[in-house]
């Protein structure tokens, strides 16, 4: 019997915000450990947390991205639970009255986009770390800091929406654009800005009711979900093979021995107590304040390739990439807005991109070298035909790296465009004469063979002649040169 | 008047001379460490912490303000730069915060001088100052009775001259009910009056800062240095807190509700007897007693114990031996750390509460507990704002009983958690109470006992409650020290 | 009674508390005794209570900036039981997760 998997996700974002969720140490990440606290932060007897406002602005600003409903009056809550990360041996977050309610996530998945619904969306604070124990004398210790504690972060939780892994990675990519899109988190899986943990269950294809389900916890990078959940797909497909059962669990997965490890059972389920936070008032979040927050909010991601398509024409494909950044798509509308909007699409999507991520370059670090009035100019000598595809290649690297326009750069380097028949007479007549076998080929008929020259001389111009030209050039030389009929 | 003298003195007098230039603030401070007050201090055992080093250099930072030189013991919940603060707690040992409460921070600023730190049930949670991790605080009155808690140690301290002003937190009358048992005032104010940042939490939603003094304008001075909105505490308001300068203004066309079906059983006749003067003298006063009707208070206490033993069981579960204080050594893993560190770091009654709280908020109990009490608690609110509808504050006893003997109630929870039946409302409703003292008891085969009436007003009632205390103690109805070595304060009927 | 034993155990282990054996029943006892007393609730009304919140609905929310109540490592550390090299130290965690 063929089984379909069922998989709801639970991300964490961090906040970039300069201050901690609730008290005023620096949110930043890299100080020498258990310096960026207070006794706010470090649970010590006596004082009071205070909310961050631009943190809720973060999560007001995701919700309405999201089309959740933002909840005028919500309400923290402490979930009780003992760790050693855990200042206060409880958590301020949020449980039966979220911030953000409903709402879904638009996936680009190939060239369509798939909606995903989602559950919540909340504001929370973050936990220390704790380490793994180490040998320390004659006993074990493990080391604990607090600078991470009380960092603001939202939770997203989604509805059992997936059906397989590559769903769930589709999703968080989109989500990790989506928060960088707004500007609120770095997203950087890799330095747990954007974190994920999986509620996992199978079920007989084609059924409606779920299976019981596991909890996969820390799947922290893209590649983490993917392996992870595929992981944890197969055992549960093993367990019901071989007539067995599927326990409530949490489970640990670890990419570098793709291996899963049961952590708890349903034994140990935890009893989180949770009650209103006292010392917080109602978050209110008025209309005013929500007016404000779509006021300042960018047309987004998915929107945005809409209108690439309807107002520049763009293939959805070209859409969907140039919105994958914000910058991106920004630059490429600069640039679509002095015309050649394909050409612009083209030259980012495949040279600009290729070259970013050779340099591991930001956009922002190409475009403060090339602004995008230069690309436009370089783009118009490319349309107009002054410049050969594989010198404009390399153009663009001298433009990423030198200051000048497209002459200048040419100058600069000796090359120039070889276009007049003069100099391209000699390369021609070299290709045709070096070639008897293709020419005779190309005389008896087969024009396809025109081509296999035309790459000849661009050759021999070191890439630096206009191929139309030199087709035109061949085949007036190659008709001259014909037997008459 | 000598030095020596001077721990007689109420803090505006004493703050008057220390602006004069006629007493030095190190003169201030110790009048009431020496002489009697060593004496006194060496039975009663009100301190938990005392520092000559920490007291010298308090009285050398003196700023100049309404309280210039005014020693203050405050109580050992209430975080101190200048002083350990253990909340009584074995857990808390040695326990020395990095920063001042914001009651704290403001005393300095008015110009007061942290004398010390007064003994307290074991995280306020008592009505006796016996559960406390040093030994219980005796009462002045009489060694052989308690004072009252779980603020007895600033209550027993004001009584004896040690200082005429006691910080003390009440979040079920652990300020009002030791004022009665040693016979000072004792505020509870609004809540939402006065930060509680810094105060170590035990049910956020019932905890106050409170005051102790001999005289009402030292309440009143020490109200108005402390009161008002602070940005580290989201719970304080945020309008100007109510203007107490007349707090000498008198009573009269005043109305003071009188629910006396509150009393018909189970309270001492010492107790009826005060309420029975204090109400003929506030008529005197030119004030109007209303009878009324009012819940009685077996309801308050079943929803005191729900929400406080909640609140307090997640605000007492960061106590857990890896940041500071006690720590269970011998630990193998770091489970086994939190359950031996807090098994022998917190003593049975606080353990007991914990339990409840713990219960009151576990799956499945929540509703029928917690949310029920927190339901619960708007309705005694409804009741308070009826009866305020009627009267500009209502008067009733402040404990049911005289101060009871040590080891009295130890034994049984239920029966101490009941000697807070008629100050509990005023937390649960948020509304400000004020204990006053009504002199002494006849003896009764012992030494004569304080007696006291307590007072409570709408939201921000707190000039009009002071104003009816000064009307009582302006007619020389207020308590005396007891100790038959002493002699009587020398206290202004008019300043 | 209110309370079982086993119940006892079982909020004891969740808020890290170690009831002695020998303790548990007198402790079931006195925690049933108020949770009885606390029975009186079921006979207030009710109607139209809804929970109470203390905390003023104006209060205002911090602005995102820095302030000065923040402590140096040495400081943050002081009171610790153990520390070393800036972190707390604790004996090993051996559940390996966080809820």
């Amino acid at each position: 019997m063929a089984h379909e998997a069922v998989i709801g996700l639970e991300c964490h974002i961090q906040l970039n915000t300069r201050s901690k969720m609730f008290c005023g140490c620096p949110a930043e990440f890299g100080a020498a450990p258990n310096s960026n606290v207070c006794p706010v932060c470090l649970g010590l007897p006596g004082p009071l947390p205070i909310t961050n406002r631009a943190a809720v602005d973060a999560a007001v600003r995701l919700g309405l991205a999201l089309g959740c409903e933002v909840r005028g009056e919500s309400v923290f809550a402490r979930k009780h639970y003992f760790y050693p990360d855990m200042p206060k041996n409880f958590q301020i977050t949020q449980y039966d009255r979220p911030l953000c309610e409903g709402g879904a996530l638009p996936v680009r998945i190939g060239d369509t986009w798939r909606s995903f619904d989602l559950i919540r969306v909340h504001a929370e604070e973050d936990t220390g770390k704790s380490f793994h124990p180490e040998r320390h004398g004659d006993r074990q210790i493990s080391r604990v800091d607090f600078n991470r504690a009380g960092v603001p972060l939202l939770e997203l939780v989604t509805q059992p929406v997936f059906r397989d892994p590559a769903e769930c990675a589709a999703f968080l990519i989109a989500l990790r654009r989506l928060v960088r899109w707004l500007g609120i988190s770095e997203g950087d899986m890799e330095k747990g800005h954007l974190r994920c943990d999986a509620n996992v269950s199978i079920r007989p294809a084609g059924t409606e009711a779920f299976g019981t389900k596991t909890e996969l916890k820390n799947l922290n990078s893209i590649k983490g979900v993917e392996k992870g959940l595929t992981a944890e797909i197969a055992r549960q497909e093993g367990v019901v093979k071989s007539g067995g059962r599927i326990e409530q669990a949490t489970l640990l997965y670890d990419l570098d021995h793709d291996k899963l490890a049961i952590m708890r059972t349903k034994e140990h389920a935890h009893d989180y107590r949770y009650f209103p936070e006292p010392d917080l008032p109602l978050l209110r979040v008025d209309e005013a304040w929500r007016a404000s927050a779509r006021e300042r909010m960018p047309e987004l991601p998915w929107v945005r390739a809409e209108r690439l398509v309807s107002r520049w024409g763009l293939p959805a494909y070209d859409a969907g990439i140039l919105c994958e950044q914000r910058e991106l798509a920004d630059y490429f509308e600069a640039l679509a807005a002095h015309g050649e909007p394909k050409l612009a699409s083209n030259w980012l999507m495949t040279e600009v991109l290729r070259l970013l991520k050779e340099r591991n370059w930001s956009l922002a670090d190409w475009t403060a070298q090339v602004p995008v009035s230069r690309f436009a100019a370089f783009l118009k000598s490319v349309a107009s035909k002054e410049l050969p595809g594989p010198l404009a290649k390399q153009v663009v690297v001298w433009l990423a790296d030198e200051p000048g326009d497209v002459p200048e750069l040419l100058e600069r380097h000796g090359s120039k465009v070889q276009s007049s028949a003069e100099d391209l007479m000699p390369l021609v007549r070299a290709a045709i004469d070096e070639n008897p076998g293709p020419v005779s080929q190309y005389l008896a008929g087969k024009t396809a063979t025109l081509g296999f020259l035309v790459g000849q001389v661009m050759k021999k111009s070191g890439g630096q002649a206009v191929p139309q030209t030199v087709k035109d050039m061949l085949e007036a030389e190659l008709s001259r040169r014909a037997p008459a009929r | 008047m000598s030095a020596s003298e001077l721990w007689r003195l109420s803090a505006r007098a004493l703050a008057e001379r220390v602006r004069g230039g006629k007493v030095t603030p190190a003169a201030a401070v110790e009048s009431g460490w020496e002489g009697p007050g060593a004496a006194w201090e060496a039975d009663v055992r009100a301190v938990a912490h005392a520092d000559t080093a920490a007291r010298a250099r308090g009285a050398e930072a003196v700023r100049s303000g309404p309280l210039q030189g005014v020693p203050v013991l405050v109580k050992d919940n209430l975080c101190t730069t200048d002083y350990l603060t253990t909340c009584a707690s074995k857990i808390l040992a040695g326990y020395q915060p990095p920063y001042d409460a914001t009651v704290i921070r403001r005393l300095r600023a008015a110009g007061a001088v942290v004398t010390g730190k007064g003994n307290m049930d074991e995280f306020a949670m008592g009505s006796s100052t016996e559960y406390s991790c040093y030994g219980p605080t005796r009462n002045p009155y009489d060694l052989a009775r308690v004072p009252g808690g779980s603020s007895g140690g600033p209550a027993a301290a004001v009584a004896y001259g040690l200082c005429p002003v006691g910080l003390g937190s009440d979040t079920g009358g652990s300020v009002r009910q030791p004022a009665a048992f040693c016979g000072v005032f004792g505020l509870k104010p609004t809540y939402g009056r006065l930060s509680r940042y810094g105060l170590v939490a035990f049910g956020s939603s019932l905890d106050q800062v409170g005051i102790f003094a001999r005289h009402a304008g030292d309440v009143a001075d020490t109200y108005a240095a402390l009161a008002g909105h602070d940005r580290f505490d989201a719970t304080t308001r945020g309008t100007p807190a109510p203007d107490v300068s007349r707090w000498d203004a008198g009573v009269q066309g005043m109305t003071f509700g009188w629910p006396a079906n509150l009393w018909k059983e189970g309270v001492d006749a010492a107790v009826v007897e005060a309420l029975d003067e204090a109400a003929a003298a506030l008529e005197r006063a030119g004030a109007r007693r209303v009878a009324i009707e009012f819940l009685p208070g077996e309801f308050s206490v079943a929803t005191y114990y729900l929400v406080a033993t909640a609140e307090a069981s997640s605000n007492l579960a960061r106590f857990d031996g890896v940041r500071y204080g006690f720590r269970h050594e011998d630990s193998p893993d770091v489970r086994a750390l939190y359950t031996r560190t807090r098994s022998e770091g917190f003593g049975p009654e606080v353990q007991r509460r914990i339990l409840l709280g713990t219960y009151a908020l576990s799956a499945g109990y929540y509703d029928a507990y917690y949310l029920t009490a927190q339901r619960a608690r708007t309705r005694i609110r409804r009741e308070y704002e009826a009866a305020f509808a009627r009267c500009d504050f209502m008067m009733l006893p402040a404990s049911p009983t005289l101060a009871f003997k040590l080891g009295e109630k130890t034994e049984n929870p239920l029966a101490m958690y009941l000697s807070d039946i008629f100050t509990i409302g005023a937390n649960l409703a948020g509304i400000p109470g004020l204990t006053v003292p009504m002199g002494l008891a006849k003896a009764n085969g012992g030494p004569a006992l304080p007696r006291a009436v307590q007072l409570l007003g709408p939201d921000d009632a707190e000039p009009r409650l002071l104003a009816a205390g000064r009307a009582l103690e302006a007619r020389g109805e207020v308590a005396r020290i007891g100790r038959e070595h002493e002699t009587e304060f020398a206290w202004p009927t008019r300043r | 009674m209110t309370i079982t034993r086993d119940e006892v155990k079982k909020i004891a282990e969740l808020a890290r508390l170690e009831i002695p054996e020998a303790r548990i029943e007198r402790m079931a006892g006195e925690l049933s005794a108020v949770l009885d007393f606390a029975g009186a609730l079921q006979r207030l009304d009710l109607e139209g209570c809804e929970p109470s919140v203390f905390a003023p609905a104006d209060a205002p929310l911090r602005e995102d900036a820095l302030d000065d109540r923040r402590l140096s490592q040495s400081a943050a550390l002081a009171a610790a039981p153990e520390a070393e090299q800036g972190f707390f130290l604790v004996p090993p965690i051996v559940e390996n997760l966080a809820p």
